[in-house]
């Protein structure tokens, strides 16, 4: 029984770390329509600008900030530079720039910084919290992960729903011509998406790199599955990346636990299959308006 | 109907004109190959040697340390004259941890660059892709970095392993636990490959299969976040021991949940992921928020302590070991960047006492170089090389394993910590006397034989 | 007389390939071992991007596991290689068919799927399948791999250039039929189903069913690549099908020419030539050992954006620009000298 307790507390820290960068890979779905497949190697270079400004002495917490702010930037930068010239033409182009752009910065981090190992400092303490007589697999740093993306989430939600920001940034995605007409400077709420996604990526480069083996390429598997629990949860639902996020997170845990780990990517490929076939525009998706 | 014609025309003067244009510009990377010397990589002047290592990659950290310090013994010797007078000349290509681009790095070396000898090329299913063809070619396979029990095989006489195999690493640090944990619990934790199962095997033959309550694995493939689950499902098996096959990330990964939920079990680690300096910057995360890295390495000092592992040479920590002090003078001098960035840790050590066994492998075959003298001086004196091991290697006709014996050390903050420029690492102290024992089921027994010194042409000139 | 090809598109390709067969034939013949090798894969990985071409470029269907189907092929023909004597072509085409039932498998779920999902979901797909591998070792053959053999070379012909005529002889067969098949109503499905879904189904084509031909096809031609390549490294074993694979099949489809079979050859040879290039680059430069291991990686990538943003039609679109001007530049040309001569009184 104790078993199953810490295998499903895992599963859900796992699965707040995956509704991060699910966040993050809405926040770009609903700005621009398109899947920012280096979202997760992004977070990692400024996880590592981050561990660079920690090895000068700056306190983590500044730190923290910092990168955010850089992470703010950068994804502004790549919407600028890489994303704007691909508007309206065949939807591969943006996968193969995002994926260039993926393998550019492995290769970078690689080049900069080496193979060598390092470690990435937790924010909080992560040694399980006390229960009883026993430690549960959850810690402080648990804890703050899971504070963390719920304050994400309703930031997102409140921005979307709630500000005319959001508004005008959910009016250019959805139909920018007629945006334009009313006077809605499409361009800058593109990049302002792209901005606030590489804040949620960065994120999640800081959250997950203490509990990773802290490299080039540690955001991989976790871009993947960031993926899959957005894509269940449906790629416009904030609280569906959540959702999603919780539930990628549980399946893989039981998977890992009772059948190995080596098949953790095959569950998660059948519970994405499954959820596909019964609703093909995620759980929390508005159903398609269109069909002919 | 004229002009859809003259369009295909067109269209066919273009596609064979690209084709060929291709072709040509594809076989002009490299030009003709040199027609077979009588030795092929030998020269009156120079030795050509390869191999092929992962440089980039998930699989490099660390690894990618091992082929630079083996070039450092090499500019050493050739410093001082080469090997009779021939200059070592290594070429050392990234694979990145793939067989196939191992199988064309490899014909590359030998059909095209003409190597002499394949020398400490890693991995096993790098190495085990490119066997046979290395065979076929009669091109020695010397000192793969791996502890696979394949290497030594009749079938494949060009062949040759140096470290200590799994097998023999599991059955010594498992007659350890026999002995000294008897009527304990114990529970495995090892990666799901030919290393993690090669050393349970060893483990088993010693551990009697009662006393183990848990075998857990992991894949090296897909690791990526804390062994959770697995750790959860030793302390709930009540294991008191966790014998561990693990890299060091995976290491890591499993003493951090363990430590969050308060399971302190007795490790007991391969040296594959023992290494204080590789494995301390991974554990060191588990400090608070970034207070300096000598807080982190004595939080770090705290999870490691009283890890037992072995080791099969004097460990870096051993600073009042000549062979330690050679090593360090010989890193400082010729590989200064390297030495800069990653100091004397497991990596380099291995690096450098596996070139020093080549260059003696040189040495014993003598002025007149060719492939089967090299093959046949490892099998004849092999025994008889001054390495920085603990035992002989066990080289003869028959075995082509090098060391199969290593000492069971602790790491412990009684003993002097290892020094690296990353920081200042748990150091370890010997438990036991130098074991040796075989891939079968022969028994582990202590080792009474002496234990070389570096050489004083190598203390002098390095 | 102008040089007139036959107009039946099957006779034509036939001729075509037979023209390429004789010129690679003198090719392979004046080259080294090595590099026949080489040649070899370069023919294993034109298959695959040749499939892969019609599958995205084709039919606007973007795959980013292609690499699992590889496995597949790889593994079947392993398997029979080592537990069986059947003959050779037999097995070929037990793995022909199971990377096309696989492909099966895959695209059914996956038309329901567009763009970015189809190619999340694939990647999963490329993640999940070789660690079932390594699960099952004794079967798998694990670390140590399963073993493939050639068969018998006749004669005297070296061993290379063997293996690369069975896989040059694999290559054209395979462009030879997807060139009909794209020239025949399958192809027009094909492309109706990328160009507008809607409009296609309103004109009578199963837009379901022509998506999953689609990925059959493709991810048979994948199999057989992987056999081949299989056969080219010598054992089979799961760390040759990294995710990088199929990524980097995808990359070099879209830098040959998504779309075009021709184009897949320019792909072919970056995928052979890239780890060579990278290494000559970086022992010029003289970095140090940890910048220059990764400069391949660096140069591959910023190609793949640079290309994608001012090029997107990759080598072949380039070429075809490049024929067509280099044609009007010159008509032009002599049009004015024409009229140059015209005009002096």
């Amino acid at each position: 029984m104790e078993l199953f307790i810490n295998i499903t507390l895992n599963g859900i820290t796992n699965g707040m770390i995956f509704a991060t960068l699910a966040l993050a890979l809405v926040l770009i779905f609903r700005a621009t329509r398109i899947i920012n497949f280096a979202q997760g190697a992004m977070g990692m270079m400024t996880t590592f600008i981050a561990s660079s400004l920690l090895n000068r002495g700056l306190g983590y917490w500044w730190a923290f900030l910092a990168v955010l702010a850089i992470g703010f930037v950068f994804g502004a930068l790549v919407e600028r530079v890489l994303i704007r010239p691909l508007q309206g033409k065949s939807e591969l182009n943006p996968v193969i720039v995002t994926i260039g752009l993926l393998v550019v910065l492995e290769g970078l981090a690689g080049a900069i910084y080496g193979n060598a190992s390092r470690g990435f400092p937790a924010a909080y303490s992560q040694s399980g919290l006390t229960i009883g007589h026993s430690k549960i697999a959850f810690s402080h740093f648990d804890l703050f992960i899971l504070v963390a993306v719920l304050a994400l989430m309703v930031a997102t939600l409140a921005l979307f729903r709630a500000t005319t920001l959001g508004l005008r940034m959910r009016a250019s995605a959805f139909a920018g011509e007629i945006a334009r007409l009313l006077g809605v400077r499409v361009g800058l709420f593109l990049t302002l998406g792209w901005a606030l996604a590489g804040v949620a990526g960065a994120l999640a480069g800081l959250l997950v790199a203490p509990t990773s083996s802290f490299g080039p390429y540690y955001m991989d598997l976790i871009l993947v599955y960031g993926f899959t629990a957005a894509v269940i949860g449906g790629l416009e639902s904030p609280v569906g990346a959540l959702i999603g996020g919780l539930i990628t997170g549980l399946c893989i845990s039981y998977v890992g636990g009772y059948f190995g780990s080596g098949l953790q990517p095959l569950g998660a490929l059948a519970l994405l299959i499954v959820t596909l076939m019964a609703r093909p525009e995620g759980i929390f998706a508005r159903p398609p308006a269109r069909k002919v | 109907m004229r002009q859809s014609n003259d369009r295909s025309t067109g269209r066919w003067v273009r596609v064979s004109l690209a084709g060929v244009i291709g072709l040509a510009l594809a076989t002009t990377v490299l030009t003709t190959s040199a027609g077979a010397a009588s030795t092929p990589g030998v020269t009156s002047t120079s030795i050509n040697i390869g191999a092929t290592v992962p440089l980039t990659g998930p699989a490099a950290p660390g690894y990618d340390e091992i082929a630079p310090a083996m070039n450092a013994v090499f500019d050493w010797v050739n410093a001082h004259g080469g090997v009779d007078g021939r200059k070592i000349n290594y070429n050392y290509l990234d694979d990145g941890y793939n067989p196939a681009n191992t199988a064309t790095l490899t014909r590359k070396l030998v059909l095209q660059d003409n190597i002499f000898a394949d020398v400490g090329s890693l991995g096993t299913p790098t190495q085990a892709a490119v066997q046979s063809f290395l065979n076929t070619q009669k091109v020695p396979q010397l000192f793969i970095e791996s502890g696979c029990d394949c290497w030594s095989n009749p079938k494949f006489p060009e062949s040759f392993g140096w470290q200590p195999p799994y097998t023999v690493e599991g059955k010594i640090l498992g007659a350890y636990i026999k002995s000294h944990f008897a009527g304990e619990k114990v529970g495995y934790l090892s990666q799901g490959d030919e290393f993690g199962q090669d050393f349970v095997k060893g483990l088993d033959e010693e551990i009697p299969s009662a006393s183990v309550v848990s075998r857990q694995t992991y894949d090296a493939s897909t690791l990526a976040g804390p062994l959770s689950n697995q750790v959860a499902a030793l302390k709930a098996a009540g294991a008191q021991v966790v014998a561990m096959a693990t890299i060091p990330a995976a290491t890591a990964l499993a003493m951090l949940p363990a430590a969050a939920i308060g399971y302190q079990p007795q490790y007991v680690i391969s040296n594959v992921g023992a290494d204080a300096p590789t494995v301390g910057p991974l554990l060191s995360s588990f400090t608070l928020a970034g207070k300096g890295t000598a807080a982190q390495a004595k939080a770090t000092a705290g999870l490691l302590n009283g890890v037992i592992t072995d080791s099969y040479f004097a460990p870096e920590s051993d600073v009042s070991n000549p062979w330690v002090q050679v090593e360090k003078k010989l890193l400082a001098k010729y590989a200064p960047s390297l030495y800069a960035k990653a100091g004397l840790d497991g990596n380099t050590q291995y690096g450098i006492a596996l070139a020093y066994t080549f260059v003696q492998a040189l040495q014993a075959a003598g002025k007149n170089l060719t492939r089967a003298g090299l093959l046949a001086a490892i099998e004849k004196s092999g025994k008889n090389f001054v390495t920085p091991g603990f035992v002989p290697l066990s080289y003869s006709s028959s075995v082509h394993f090098g060391f199969q014996g290593a000492e069971v050390i602790k790491l412990s903050t009684t003993a002097p910590p290892a020094v690296t420029p990353t920081g200042s690492w748990i150091g370890a102290t010997p438990v036991t006397g130098v074991e040796v024992t075989n891939v079968g089921s022969g028994p582990v027994k202590e080792y009474t034989g002496k234990t070389s010194t570096p050489p004083k042409k190598l203390v002098s000139t390095s | 007389m102008t040089l007139r090809l036959p107009r039946q598109p099957m006779i034509r390709n036939l001729l075509l390939a037979l023209c390429g067969a004789g010129i690679l034939y003198f090719v392979t013949s004046l080259l080294s071992p090595y590099n026949d090798y080489l040649v070899g894969e370069i023919a294993l990985y034109l298959i695959a991007l040749a499939g892969l071409s019609l599958l995205t470029g084709v039919t606007g269907q973007i795959s980013l596991g292609h690499g699992a189907f590889m496995a597949v092929g790889a593994y079947t023909v392993a398997l029979l290689m080592t537990h069986t004597q059947l003959n050779f072509i037999v097995e070929l085409l037990a793995a022909i068919g199971a990377a096309a039932v696989l492909g099966l498998l895959i695209g059914v779920p996956a038309t329901r799927l567009k763009g970015p999902y189809l190619a999340g979901m694939t990647l999963l797909v490329a993640l999940a399948l070789p660690p079932i591998a390594d699960r099952w070792t004794t079967t798998f053959g694990g670390d140590q791999g399963l073993t493939t053999t050639v068969p018998n070379a006749p004669g005297t012909i070296n061993p290379e250039e063997w293996l690369a005529w069975i896989q040059i002889i694999g290559a054209l067969i395979t462009l030879v039929l997807l060139a009909n098949l794209l020239r025949s109503r399958f192809g027009r499905s094909f492309r109706a189903v990328r160009d507008d879904e809607i409009s296609a189904s309103l004109a009578g084509i199963h837009v379901a069913r022509t998506k999953v031909m689609a990925f059959v096809i493709s991810a048979a031609c994948a199999g057989l690549a992987g056999a081949f390549l299989g056969l080219s490294t010598g054992v089979v074993n799961t760390g040759e099908f990294p995710l990088t694979l199929s990524i980097q099949l995808l990359a070099a489809m879209v830098l040959g020419g998504t779309g075009s079979l021709m184009g897949m050859w320019w792909g072919a040879i970056l995928l052979v030539y890239l780890p060579q290039w990278s290494t000559s680059l970086s022992s010029h430069f003289n970095l140090g050992s940890g910048a220059s291991a990764y400069l391949a990686t660096i140069v591959f990538g910023a190609v793949l954006i640079v290309v994608m943003l001012i090029a997107p039609t990759g080598m072949q679109g380039g070429l075809r620009w490049g024929w067509r001007w280099g044609v009007s530049f010159i008509s032009g040309r002599l049009r004015q000298n024409l009229s140059s001569a015209n005009s002096t009184p």
